[in-house]
């Protein structure tokens, strides 16, 4: 049984339909990526997966378990965590207090959890007492990453953690995300960075418009012609 | 000039004990509108329903001031437990009835569902008390009502006075501040309210139930509303269906003087328009020939101006942007 495996869903924005018939599947352990052009419907997916968006048609299995109809409070407590678009950090809490917040559905923080995300992130060390909102965008996005972590999550969310920051510390963020794999957690990671997300994926979806036009090996897909002439920016 | 010493001392006491009281309403008006970002009108009326709701308590206990001492206090305690409750689940339930059915909608719409549910408020007041001011049941005795503890336990030899009413105020005020900010900075659910108030999306992440969340924070301003009804009921000796108007409409200022959403800024902003308001009330005659305290409001909302002109965030307003 896959860990993930999402079936025909459609979601809606009141008239929009922004997410039509989408499948996928993620496995144990593994990477997968869904890349796409702005406006492809990746966000929504992962908003769909997290509650924050109902889905209208379709199966939403995590572990076998339906999460249609589930509030996005009490799929957090499932084992799903997401670092959603735009960061999101609490702006007006400290660091350490935003880290606390990711550990919320765990009752108690666990100091040891604290110390593996300060290690995989030593800048947030030096920034533990800072707002988070003062902090800069490359900050922000490496805190979101390690305030989802602090749940323990079985399969982590990510939405397009390399925007906006320098190539050096894209670089940087895909490694982690892979230590953060190798450790454990299974991860869907969504780019539009596709050559970097391809590189460190087992699989990848491509999707479009609301719809996924393409699946295979993240090796296989970064040959593929189609791909290259549309995300890598060839031909 | 001459400065009469006494009176400001004393003016300054009186506007202290006003403006703990407005902080109280004021709390309320910020906690809603730092979460959900809207301006419940229906607050003063919530307040007004609580001073109600105390006057009702303390007649049902048969309390009067030749009881015994500790069966006052216990009246008075029962009558503030019960506003605080009475006014939490009114504003719990509007929020339920009303607000949270709109929380998706402009924001036009839970703002004129607030105004509407403080004239239901008003006219329910006016359906269970009548429209004229009623008068407290009589609790304290004759001796401490015009008491003056410095003279009595001081010693001092002065005219300035401090009454026993005055010292209650603080009393029930500051613990109920130091309270609140123990409960929004440290404990698990006022953590929760926070992250709420700063990002919906992210909470919900996190595993926090927003509409829960959100319904604590109307249950906490509204049981903050119900404990200032108790107060100002005694300590104006006097309660009427317009009274939220007033005080709401002050205690509102504060909130924005402050810095919405701050709460920080809610108490120092109210204790500001405390002061304001009875240096205004006692010195105005003797600053400008011809004028006197009914310029009060006018010199409020100077300020307030004033502050906006130069702060429009307010006093304490977050620079720290929102969302990035
Ligand atoms: N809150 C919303 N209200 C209405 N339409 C929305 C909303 N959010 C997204 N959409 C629409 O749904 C579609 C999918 O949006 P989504 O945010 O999922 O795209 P995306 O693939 O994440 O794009 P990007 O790479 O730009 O982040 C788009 O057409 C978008 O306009
Ligand atoms: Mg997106």
């Amino acid at each position: 049984m896959a860990m993930l495996e999402i079936t025909d869903l459609h979601t809606y924005y009141g008239n929009i339909h922004a997410l039509k018939g989408i499948s996928l599947t993620v496995e144990q352990g593994e990477i997968v990526t869904l890349i796409g052009s702005n406006g492809a419907g990746k966000s929504t997916t992962l908003r769909t997966i997290s509650g924050l968006n109902q889905a209208r048609n379709g199966e939403l299995l995590f572990n076998g378990l339906s999460l249609r109809g589930i509030p996005a409070h009490k799929i957090a407590t499932m084992g799903i965590a997401q670092s959603p678009e735009g960061r999101r950090v609490f702006p007006r809490m400290s660091v350490l207090e935003n880290l606390e917040m990711g550990a919320f559905v765990r009752g108690t923080v666990d100091q040891s959890d604290i110390a593996r995300v300060l290690e995989l992130f030593p800048r947030l060390k030096e920034r533990i007492d800072q707002k988070a909102g003062t902090m800069s965008g490359g900050e922000q996005q490496m805190l979101a990453i390690g305030r989802a972590l602090m749940a323990r999550p079985n399969l982590l969310l990510l939405d397009e953690p390399s925007m906006g920051l320098s190539p050096i510390l894209v670089e940087q963020i895909f490694d982690i995300v892979t230590e953060i794999n190798k450790q454990g957690t299974t991860v869907l990671l969504v780019e539009q960075n596709a050559l970097m997300a391809l590189a460190i994926a087992n699989r990848g979806y491509v999707i479009q418009t609301g719809e996924i036009v393409l699946a295979d090996t993240g090796a296989a897909l970064l040959k593929n012609e189609a791909v290259r002439k549309a995300y890598l920016g060839e031909g | 000039m001459d400065v009469n010493w006494n009176l400001l001392i004393q003016q300054l006491i009186i506007g202290l004990a006003n403006g703990s009281l407005i902080a109280l309403i004021a709390l309320g008006y910020t906690m809603v509108y730092g979460i959900v970002e809207l301006i419940n009108f229906a607050h003063g009326e919530v307040f007004m329903m609580g001073a109600f709701f105390a006057a009702t308590v303390v007649g049902l206990t048969g309390v009067t001031p030749q009881s015994a001492p500790l069966i006052i206090i216990g009246a008075a305690a029962l009558a503030l437990v019960s506003a605080m409750l009475f006014s939490a689940g009114i504003n719990f339930g509007i929020d339920r009835i009303a607000y949270r059915r709109l929380r998706r909608a402009p924001r036009l719409a839970p703002l004129i569902a607030a105004i509407g549910f403080s004239f239901i408020l008003m006219n329910i007041a006016i359906y269970w008390k009548g429209g004229n001011p009623i008068s407290p049941p009589a609790l304290l005795p004759q001796k401490y009502r015009a008491y003056n503890v410095l003279n009595e336990w001081f010693g001092l030899d002065t005219t300035i006075r401090l009454r026993p009413l005055d010292l209650l105020v603080f009393a029930i005020t500051i613990p109920i501040l130091f309270a609140l900010t123990w409960f929004v900075y440290r404990t698990r659910s006022g953590k929760a309210m926070r992250a709420t108030a700063q990002d919906r999306d992210a909470a919900a992440l996190m595993g926090i139930d927003v509409n829960r969340t959100i319904g604590m924070a109307f249950l906490i301003g509204g049981a903050l509303a119900g404990a200032a009804g108790m107060i100002a009921l005694y300590y104006t000796s006097a309660a009427r269906f317009q009274m939220g108007f007033r005080y709401g409409l002050f205690a509102f200022t504060a909130a924005v003087l402050g810095g919405i959403g701050n709460l920080y800024g809610a108490v120092v902003g109210s204790l500001l328009i405390g002061i304001v308001w009875s240096l205004s009330d006692g010195f105005m005659k003797t600053l400008i020939g011809g004028w006197g305290a009914q310029w009060t409001p006018s010199v409020i909302f100077g300020v307030l101006v004033l502050v906006m002109v130069f702060k429009p965030s307010g006093l304490f307003g977050d620079h720290v942007p929102e969302k990035v």
